[in-house]
């Protein structure tokens, strides 16, 4: 659906480069995650993606169109063609929320019944019906990013780029508009990129995510692998922001190992079932049981001490992967 | 009798009222026709906009700032030949209106960027990666948007033209500047000074109270 080739973007002449060879490939109906630090070229990556920004070499193909080809009107119908969403919601706040979703659909001189219609379907798409003639300002902030997200769709896009939709939203009100994000993805198969620098996003949406810092992909791939297995440093990083680190690792006296489940794995009781077959006493320094978007895991920092440990390590690994 | 107003003619203070609203109008009107897209145009041609080009950007600004440099009372004279060319006399509430549309149009327009530059970049953005045009984007975005401002930059320039049309009395145009000159300076009819300055700070209140009300109709911020 989208292709990325050698992408490199640098903000005038003899500027740093805010992409320096980006290759990617999106597929089809995934919600693919980008995410980095800020400054890492997060926004740029994603604007190049409707013609915002143009690229400084490389090519962007989406949906098979070459981005940096187009003219003014070709531009124009293909992002007909791709909804955005913004962090700060970019709404008119002298229109009303219908007035606001209203506008791709005038843009696209649609006739004033048809508008009609579609706004009306939209609200309720996105839960806002009974807030139809409020302005912005008398918004909250989840409700102004349905907004942003139901002018996004006004069009019937097939790709939906967010960058940053939930930054501005509390972690209550950014788990509801995440969960507007996935239904979007699954009942109408949209094609979705997710700009954001908060793992928890990646673990609640994407299915596959590329790992952004100063204008490269350092790490790219499913969200499992990704996240219970970062290979790169700045990946590690990231997840250590979100709280990921095993500290208290450092202070076992015993053999300490990383043991990662995912999927129905994580219900069973393997950690007692591995103490009482090997004799191993089995300590949890560090962990945490979540959600990859629907599929459970776990990831568990365990100190493995007395019985017959390297017994243990190998059971342990018929259930999981152990490091 | 030689009463508190003994001078005061009121058929001439009406008359001259009427053609001091006449040339208000008829030139704050036409400096909103011209203002109005010259303000779009040096937004437009800006830096990282839809027409940005330093060229074009350059020749606006050079035109707006020297008429803008220029004292009106200069320009009113300087624009005589102009003004006869365009509208065959130089007096009278029609001659006034060149010059007065000349000094105001390009104060307008200034006003009218800046407004402009007040909406919010992430809004023209939203509102461009939906697909829409220039036009688009100028009329269903940035002058709804900056229309608080725009009426705002409209009663400062409304404002500023009361006090260019008493100048242009100076120079025939009529009105309530001409009358105060005329009378209340040159004739030491003080009376007459005192009612038409009168009459005037009650049209600038009565614009400024206007304006103030519009703004706060169109403000959804
Ligand atoms: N319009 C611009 N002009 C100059 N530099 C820019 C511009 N936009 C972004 N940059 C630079 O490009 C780099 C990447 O920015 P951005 O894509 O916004 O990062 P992110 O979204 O990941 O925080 C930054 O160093 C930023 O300063
Ligand atoms: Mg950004």
């Amino acid at each position: 659906m989208i292709v990325l080739d050698g992408v490199h973007k640098r903000f005038g002449p003899g500027g740093a480069a805010a992409l320096a060879g980006v290759d990617l490939r999106i597929a089809r109906g995934e919600v693919f995650g980008i995410i980095g630090r800020s400054g890492a070229g997060k926004s740029t990556l994603v604007r190049l993606l409707n013609g915002l920004e143009r690229p400084t070499g490389g090519r962007v193909v989406v949906d098979g169109t070459d981005v940096a080809a187009l003219d003014a009107a070709g531009l124009r119908a293909l992002r007909a063609r791709v909804g955005m969403v913004f962090q700060s919601f970019g709404l008119l706040s002298s229109a009303t929320a219908a007035a606001n979703i209203a506008l791709p659909l005038r843009v696209a001189r649609l006739p004033a019944a048809a508008v009609a219609a579609r706004v009306t379907e939209l609200l309720g798409l996105v839960g806002l019906t009974d807030h139809a003639d409020k302005y912005p300002a008398q918004l909250s902030g989840g409700q102004k990013q349905r907004v942003g997200i139901a002018r996004a769709l006004a069009t019937r896009p097939e790709v939906l780029l967010c960058d940053e939709a939930t930054s501005a939203l509390d972690p209550e009100t950014t788990r509801e508009v995440l969960a507007l994000i996935a239904a979007l993805n699954r009942d109408l198969g949209l094609t979705i990129v997710l700009i954001t620098h908060e793992i928890d996003v990646v673990r609640q949406v994407c299915d596959r995510v590329a790992v952004l810092a100063t204008g490269r992909v350092v790490e790219n791939g499913p969200v499992a692998d990704v996240v219970l297995d970062p290979q790169h440093a700045e990946t590690r990083a990231l997840l250590a922001d979100a709280g990921e680190a095993a500290t208290t690792a450092l202070r076992f006296a015993g053999e300490v190992v990383r043991f990662t489940m995912h999927g129905a794995e994580v219900a069973a009781p393997v950690i007692s079932r591995v103490a009482r077959a090997t004799g191993t006493d089995i300590s949890i320094l560090d962990g945490r049981i979540g959600a990859l978007r629907d599929t459970p895991y776990g990831q568990l920092t365990l100190g493995l001490a007395g019985g017959d440990v390297a017994a243990a390590r190998a059971l342990l690994a018929a259930h999981g992967r152990v490091a | 009798m030689t009463g508190l107003l003994a001078n005061i003619d009121w058929g001439d203070i009406a008359a001259a009222t009427r053609d001091t609203l006449a040339m208000l109008a008829g030139s704050l009107l036409l400096t909103i026709i011209i203002g109005l897209p010259l303000g779009v145009a040096l937004f437009l041609t800006a830096p990282r906009q839809a027409w940005a080009s330093r060229a074009v950007h350059g020749v606006l600004s050079v035109v707006v700032n020297v008429l803008r440099s220029l004292p009106f009372i200069i320009l009113l004279i300087v624009l005589i030949p102009v003004t006869l060319a365009l509208v065959g006399t130089s007096l009278g509430v029609v001659g006034a209106i060149v010059p007065l549309v000349a000094g105001a149009a390009p104060f307008f327009a200034r006003l009218v960027e800046t407004a402009l530059r007040e909406v919010d970049r992430t809004t023209i953005e939203a509102v461009l990666a939906t697909g829409a045009t220039t036009r688009d984007l100028v009329l269903r975005a940035l002058l709804p948007e900056a229309l608080p401002g725009i009426i705002a930059a409209a009663t400062v320039t409304a404002i500023a033209l009361v006090s260019y049309t008493a100048m242009a009395g100076a120079v025939g145009a009529g009105g309530l500047g001409d009358l105060a000159i005329r009378y209340g300076y040159q004739r030491f009819q003080t009376d007459v000074m005192v009612v038409t300055v009168v009459l005037l700070i009650a049209l600038v209140q009565l614009l400024q109270m206007l304006g103030d009300r519009l703004v706060r109709r169109f403000s959804r911020r």
